[in-house]
This record gives C-alpha cells, structure tokens and sequence, in this order.
C-alpha cells in the first residue's frame, strides 16, 4: 500500500476514475482511485448526492462506464425530478442500460430484530444491480442511514467492512456519501473503513453569501490538492474551481507582446506592449478612464482577431458599449463576431469563492486570450482584504497558467497612496499602470504613467491621456519650473505661452543681428575714413619732403651757377640730383 | 434445502386460505443460500409455527441467490427477514428468529401459546 507518488501529470502509479466533474479531476491528479470506495462527506445540503449523481451520469456518458446509483435516502423518482433541472436524464440511463437504480428504504418502525443476522439481501441487491448494467460505478447515498434503521451496531460495523471488501474485491469504484458528524467527518465514522479517499464539502453562509468548497480530505497513494477549492452548482452541473498556487513556478513566460491599445502606451512600453499571458493592472481615481483603456485594451485583441472575456461589476454590457462608442472604441461589431464576450454582475451577488468559480467556468467555456476584470477593487465588497487577496492570487494564477493576458482595473479611493489599490496585490502585477487626476488651474485632466512593468524598459514619463472621438491619445505634459504638471488648458497656454516667447526671441535676435551688421558698418565705415585719413596726411608729409629736395637742389643749382658765374670751384656732389628729381 | 422449490410451489395454492384469512399466517422467509443463521432461522420459524399455528400456517422461504431481482421488490436489506403477508402487515422481522417471544409478538400469534405454555402468558392475556 506504498505507491509511488503521482508526479502531476506522467505516469500515474494509481489508477484513476475520472470524475467528469469540471476541476474535481484536476485537483485529484485525474480522479478517484479506480476500483476503491471514496468517502464524500459534508453537511447536509452541500451538494454531497449532486456530486455523486454527476459522477455517475458523467461516468456512463462520457467514458462509458455504467453505473449504479443506489439511494437510501431518496427514491429514484424524486431523484430523477430533482437533478432534472441539472440536465441529467437519469430515466433515459436506465433504459439505455447505462444506469441502475435502487431506493433501499429501511424503517425502523418497520423491523423487528430478534437474534443474528447479516446485510447479504443489500449484497444480493448491490450484486443484481451492477450485473444488470455490468456496472464500473457505483453510488451509496448515504449508506448511513443504515444506522438509523437498525439498531446492532455492531453488526452494522461488520458488514459495512465487509461490505467494502467485497465491493474491492468487484473492481467497482465506489462513492459513498456520508452526513459530517460532531466532530468527526460522517456521524457513524464511515470514513474508518474508507481510508483510501476522503473528501469534504462545505456549505457555509459568510456575510449572507453562500460559499461551496471542496477539500480532498486525504486520497491514499496519489498528490492531491489539499486546499480548499470554491465550487459552483449550475445549471451544468457541478465545477470545481482547482486553481492551486503551487503551480505558480510552472508558469511559461512568453516573450510575445501585445499592444495595448494605445499606440503612445506601446512606445512608452518599449515600444512594443505588455507581454503575453502577464498581469496587468490600471488603477485610479474614479473617473480617471480605467475602463477606456481596458475597453481600447480589449478592442485591440479582437482586432487581432482574439477572444476577449470582459468581467464587468459595475456597468451592464449595453451601457459599455454605449459609452466607449464615445470615445470612438466600437465594441459591439466584436460581441457580434463572437470575439467579446461580456459577463457582467454585481460584486455582491456571490461570495469571493463563487465569483472566482464562475470566472474560471467562463473561462474554461470561452477560452479568451485576453480577460478584463473592470474594476477588481469591487471585490472588496464581497469579501475582506485578504480574502480578495487570495482570490486575486488564484484568479491570476490560473490565468496567467493558461497564458492569458489579464488586464484588472481598481479604483483608488481619493487621497489615498497608490500603492493602497487593491489589497496589495503588487506582488502579482507584472506591468502597474498609474492614473490619476491632475488638478489645477479650475480643471481636472488625466495623467497616466508606468508604475512598473516587468521585463522591460519602460517610460518614466508622466503623460496626460486624453479623449477624443477617435479613441486614446497620450501626449507629453508640461513640467512648470516649479515641477508642476501642466496639463488639460494649462498645457495649452503654457504651448502657446512658449510658441509665443519663441517668436518673440526670434525677433531680439533678428533686431540684434541687424544692430550688430549696422554697427559694423559704422565701424567699417571710421575704419575707412580713417585710413583715408592717414594716407592723406602721409601723402601731404611727402609732398614736403619732395619739396623740400627740390628746394635744396634748386639751392645749390643756384649756388653753383652763381658760383660759376663767380668762377669758383666746386665739390660737385651734382650726380644725385637728376634721380631725386624723378622720384618726385 | 431441496425443500424450498416445494414450499415456494405450495404458495400457489394460496387463494384458497385467503377466504378464511384470519385464520391463516402466510409467512416469507428470505435467505441467501444456506447459511448457518437461514438454517437456523426456518427451523426456529418452523418450530414456533407448529406449536402455536398448527394446520394455520404457511411458509415460503426465498432464496435471494436464485431470485435476486426479489430483493429489491420486496425491500430485503438484512438477512435472514421474515415477512407476514398474512395477516398483512408492513413490519418485517429480522434475524435468526431465536427470540421466540418476540416472533410472535409480532406475528400477533399469541392465542395457542397462551394456553399451551405459561412462559407466553405475560404476552397477551386476553
């Protein structure tokens, strides 16, 4: 009785019994152990005999193992009305062979004892049930009932033991229910002689929600989940909700990205988006646009031709429709073609477990690359801070498992840190998108920027987002020289305030230039007029020096011819004075 | 137990005690083959009929290994199980019917005994 684990997926050392029951298969590493009785136990109305009926029905629908339901509690006919509605034909099982029935009805007003005896007409029962349908399967609700009816305990032990024994010995696999007890998991101590699997159900009503979980008790030879798992009754029956974070570092990572919508977003994100299957969460104020970027955010995946599932706790699918229309995201063309599927209801409807439950159901059904939880904060309504936590961690897990983009958006209440939103889920966020509202100068305007992202270069800008008729825009904001942010009219005085200034310098400089050419000019103009000057008065100097020499040769022509005429002698120094006569 | 198919053929003949129904005690015995306690239970039932409903009775014991479909239609979860079709009643007794105070208690058979045996008068007086 030492098998080897079941690792997840390869190579079950156990045989398995595959439930059929949505999630219930996963959480048992593919199902009851096959050809053993299991024990499921709870209080009363916690859906103890739905389970075992799905198990049955699904058993011979679904992998063609007949089974055989055998009631202590209901006849078969008030059992066949009643899972009716769940869409189970369990007359049309019947007489398709896939199916046996058998109400035991024991009375103790209606039995006398007196001395020994043993359980073999409910053996020769049980026996003749499964031989007529060759049964795989088999059902005992709720066998304890037994005790009810007879009083020698005691030999009620020994043929329940028994009874077990020989039901391995058939190679059936069997589900016995079980009433909870006083402190013990069935009121008789079924679970004593079903040691190979246990589960519980729970039923319990916290805050006027209803909330149904499931915990694999304990399940000899096989992993299991050990949780408690959330689930939901439906009109398709039971699912279990088998989210588990101990999966989490199996998580593939992908390197594919996704635009998110808005152009500008994309560049600020490296250009080129969020990552594929991350978690990505908007939060706000109110009024700060969550929604439009989700809804641009969803357009986008439908434009690429995905599936998008958009959870929607606070406006109907109609009134969304209507309202991105303004802003020039037309989403109904996508809900036509199939791509967006809207579910919306109101956080306070179910507990926190259900809502996860049937998330997980719609998205199992639809199977969206992209989800959009608008607002998750909502959450807060329907459960406390941790448990919104917890949810949000298996919500997200399992999402992110499957590779599923899932874009949350949450509402900051006003005056409260950023870092408040969402019960601290940080953690779990890969890309955190910051708006909020810039006020100032008698308006109110959107900024939006990165707060983190994950795996990426990412822009530290702040940007105000705006709306127009055609969708998001993002646009730079203006940083006064105190550091305020400028934006909404503000941002536009300030543009035109800088365009103005601008013109206006190109102008000083303009006026300067033609001062600085003018001067010049001036002073090119002295330049000139001084050098005129200068060579006007060295002229004028040579002039007298040339006159000069004149006057002195003149001289001494004089002083020779009169010299001469006085006949006197002469030094004749006369040579020279032909050139100096040409140089002037 | 080859007397069984017998006294499941003898059955047949009922209609006729029917006419004088308080009269006669038309007692099912279920077993599942012969085990020690079926065994014990029909000689039990046997003995107690004879001294107390003599020529006024008639047993059918059931062999649930041959006619398993029976259990179900018949409510059979214990064995050995007596059932009284006549005088009808909806109360089944179970057991080896070794307390034989108790059978005809339930059986209502209680007229003969008083008379034959003393330790049965503390059981009906009138």
């Amino acid at each position: 009785m030492k098998p080897a684990k079941n690792n997840g997926k390869s190579g079950p050392s156990l045989h398995k019994c595959p439930t059929g029951i949505v999630g219930l298969d996963q959480i048992t590493n593919g199902g009851l152990p096959r050809g053993r009785p299991t024990l499921v136990c709870g209080g009363a109305g916690c859906g103890k005999t739905l389970l075992a009926v799905e198990f049955i029905v699904r058993g011979a629908t679904e992998f063609n193992e007949p089974g055989v339901f055998m009631s202590f509690e209901e006849t078969s006919e008030e059992l066949a009305e009643n899972v009716r509605s769940l869409g189970f034909d369990l007359d049309d099982l019947i007489r398709r062979k896939k199916l046996a029935m058998d109400f035991v009805r024991v009375e103790r007003s209606e039995i006398e004892e007196t001395g020994e005896y043993d359980l073999e007409g409910l053996f020769v029962r049980l026996n003749h049930a499964i031989d007529s349908v060759k049964a795989k399967r088999v059902v005992l609700d709720t066998i304890e009932t037994l005790f009810a009816g007879l009083t020698n305990t005691a030999i009620l032990r020994a043929e329940l033991r028994r009874l077990f024994l020989w039901l391995k010995d058939k190679g059936v696999t069997v589900l016995i229910t079980g009433e909870k007890g006083n402190g013990t998991l069935t009121r008789q101590g079924i679970e004593e002689y079903v040691s190979d699997c246990v589960i519980m159900l729970d039923h319990r009503v916290h805050d006027q929600l209803s909330i149904r979980r499931l915990r694999v008790v304990k399940y000899r030879g096989s992993t299991h989940g050990t949780n408690e798992y959330p689930f939901i009754i439906d009109e398709q029956g039971m699912s279990v909700l088998p989210v588990t974070s101990t999966r989490l570092l199996g998580h593939p990572a992908a390197t594919t990205r996704i635009s998110t919508g808005v152009p500008r977003l994309d560049t600020m994100l490296d250009g080129k988006g969020f990552f594929q299957g991350s978690s990505i969460l908007i939060s706000g104020t109110a009024g700060t646009g969550k929604t439009s970027l989700a809804a641009a955010f969803a357009k986008a995946a439908c434009q690429r031709g995905e599936k998008c599932l958009y959870f929607g706790f606070e406006e109907s699918p109609a009134q969304i429709i209507r309202n991105m229309r303004s802003i020039g995201i037309n989403l109904q063309p996508y809900v036509d073609k199939g791509l967006l599927q809207f579910h919306c209801t109101r956080p306070c409807l179910y507990g926190l477990e259900t809502h996860l439950t049937i998330m997980h159901k719609q998205t199992e059904e639809f199977k969206p690359t992209v989800v959009v939880i608008d607002p998750v904060s909502d959450m807060e309504t329907a459960g406390s801070v941790q448990d919104v936590r917890s949810m949000l961690l298996r919500l997200l897990d399992y999402l992110k498992g499957r590779q599923t983009t899932t874009m949350m958006t949450s509402l900051t209440p006003a005056g409260d840190s950023v870092n408040h939103s969402v019960a601290g889920v940080s953690s779990l966020i890969d890309t955190w998108i910051s708006v909020h509202e810039i006020e100032m100068g008698g308006e109110r305007n959107r900024g939006l920027y990165i707060l983190k992202s994950r795996g990426m270069p990412h822009s530290n800008q702040v940007r105000e987002f705006v709306f127009s008729n055609k969708g998001i825009e993002l646009l730079d904001v203006y940083v006064g020289s105190s550091g305020v942010v400028l934006a909404g009219s503000a941002r536009l005085a300030q543009a035109a305030r800088e365009q103005a200034e601008d013109a206006a310098s190109k102008q000083e400089i303009l006026r300067l230039r033609t001062q600085a050419q003018a001067q010049r000019k001036a002073l090119e103009a002295q330049i000139a007029a001084l050098q005129a000057q200068a060579l006007a008065q060295n002229q004028a100097v040579e002039h007298l020096a040339a006159q000069d020499q004149l006057r002195g040769v003149q001289g001494q022509a004089d002083r020779t011819a009169m010299a001469r005429s006085r006949e006197a002698d002469v030094a004749a120094p006369a040579v020279a004075s032909p050139q100096r006569g040409r140089h002037l | 137990m080859t007397r069984l198919p017998k006294k499941i053929k003898a059955r047949a003949r009922k209609p006729q005690p029917a006419e004088v129904s308080s009269d006669l005690w038309d007692l099912r015995l279920y077993v599942a083959g012969r085990t020690p306690k079926s065994v014990r239970a029909l000689e039990n039932l046997k003995r107690l009929c004879e001294e107390n409903l003599k020529g006024k009775y008639h047993i059918e014991v059931v062999d649930l290994l041959q006619h398993p479909h029976r259990a179900k239609i018949d409510q059979i979860v214990a064995l050995p199980t007596l059932v009284r079709k006549l005088p009808e009643s909806m109360k089944q007794i179970i057991g080896d019917l070794s307390d034989t105070e108790k059978v005809l208690l339930w059986g209502g058979i209680s007229s003969r005994n008083a008379k034959s045996s003393p330790a049965g008068t503390d059981g009906e007086g009138a």
